[in-house]
């Protein structure tokens, strides 16, 4: 499956801007890339533009702004997902502690 | 050389299975996610893992080091790209708005190139990925033109003294990308093992290979 990447998430300037190191982003850890990868497909999905997730990012990253990008952007995709109705802050705790980690 | 082709990672949680370590708390709301928006039928598994790879590998200097390599093995292809950079970066599936109008300059025994934006920081995006923090920054774009030897130099890049420094002021319009010259000894590599050589700073004419 080919997709490009977006130029409007790509080129994201300021608080949001993505994390790179010599041009490349920068994962440190899988949930890094997966929790970008949710907040792409999610987008599209609801047929949102990608401004109405960088707007919650922004904020997520103002809310703190010396905590990790990722753990900003995880917040922002929170947020993202309890707008629109698809869960609540409630469920997201509960599905949190239930999880079980892989084997 | 190695290359990465062959690793099949899926999920890439591979060297964990055998010592797992407590999964952060941030770890856990990001699967709480996946299992949440999979369950709801918003995003697929295999969908994710296409996305990061796409961000991950394509964006940034991968696609200019891929059309570096492409011209040092494809005598007929580096004719094209020094005849128009566009067209020749589009025959690889690279482009968009910031790539229309790029210029190839090639190093040469004789010649070295260096791109810079003296009034901003115009920059081939598509081929680069985001210009580097020292590309926009005043010092660089003043004396790079002024004393481009002495400026290669403290980025650690010598240019013996035979060899002409060419600098390329990219603008809007025209977005400049060097292509360096082949290292000595690659005869054998292939085009993959190739493109994993050239970096950015190479691109930009500050390293040499």
């Amino acid at each position: 499956m080919t997709i490009d990447a977006n130029p409007a998430i790509t080129r994201m300037e300021g608080p949001a801007a993505l994390p790179r190191d010599n041009g490349e982003l920068v994962f440190d850890a899988p949930w890094e890339g997966r929790t970008l990868a949710m907040a792409i497909a999610l987008v599209d999905q609801l047929g949102l533009e990608w401004d109405a997730f960088r707007q919650h990012l922004i904020a997520a990253v103002n809310t703190a702004p010396d905590r990790p990008y990722y753990e900003s952007w995880t917040a922002a995709l929170e947020s993202l997902a309890v707008t629109h109705g698809i869960t609540d802050a409630e469920d997201l705790r509960r599905r949190a502690k239930a999880v079980v980690p892989p084997e | 050389m190695t290359d990465d082709h062959g690793h099949e990672h899926g999920h890439e949680r591979g060297d964990d299975h055998h010592h797992p370590s407590p999964m952060t708390d941030v770890e856990r709301r990001v699967q709480a996610l996946e299992e949440l928006l999979v369950e709801r039928g918003l995003v697929a598994p295999d969908v994710l893992d296409g996305i990061v790879e796409t961000y991950a590998k394509d964006v940034g200097p991968m696609n200019g080091a891929k059309v570096v390599a492409r011209a040092w093995v494809d005598a007929d292809f580096k004719a094209r790209l020094l005849a128009g950079g566009t067209n020749a970066i589009a025959e690889l599936d690279i482009g968009g708005p910031e790539g229309r109008d790029i210029v190839v300059v090639e190093n040469t025994p004789e010649v070295h190139n260096v791109v810079v934006c003296t009034l901003c920081s115009c920059y081939p995006w598509p081929v680069l990925g985001l210009p580097p923090t020292w590309y926009k920054s005043p010092p660089y774009r003043s004396r790079v033109v002024r004393e481009p030897r002495t400026v290669l130099a403290e980025m650690g890049c010598e240019v013996p003294e035979s060899v002409e420094i060419r600098v390329w002021d990219s603008s809007a319009e025209q977005r400049y990308m060097v292509l360096p010259e082949r290292p000595a000894g690659t005869e054998g590599a292939s085009e993959e093992e190739l493109a994993a050589i050239v970096t950015r700073d190479s691109m930009i004419g500050v390293a040499r290979l």
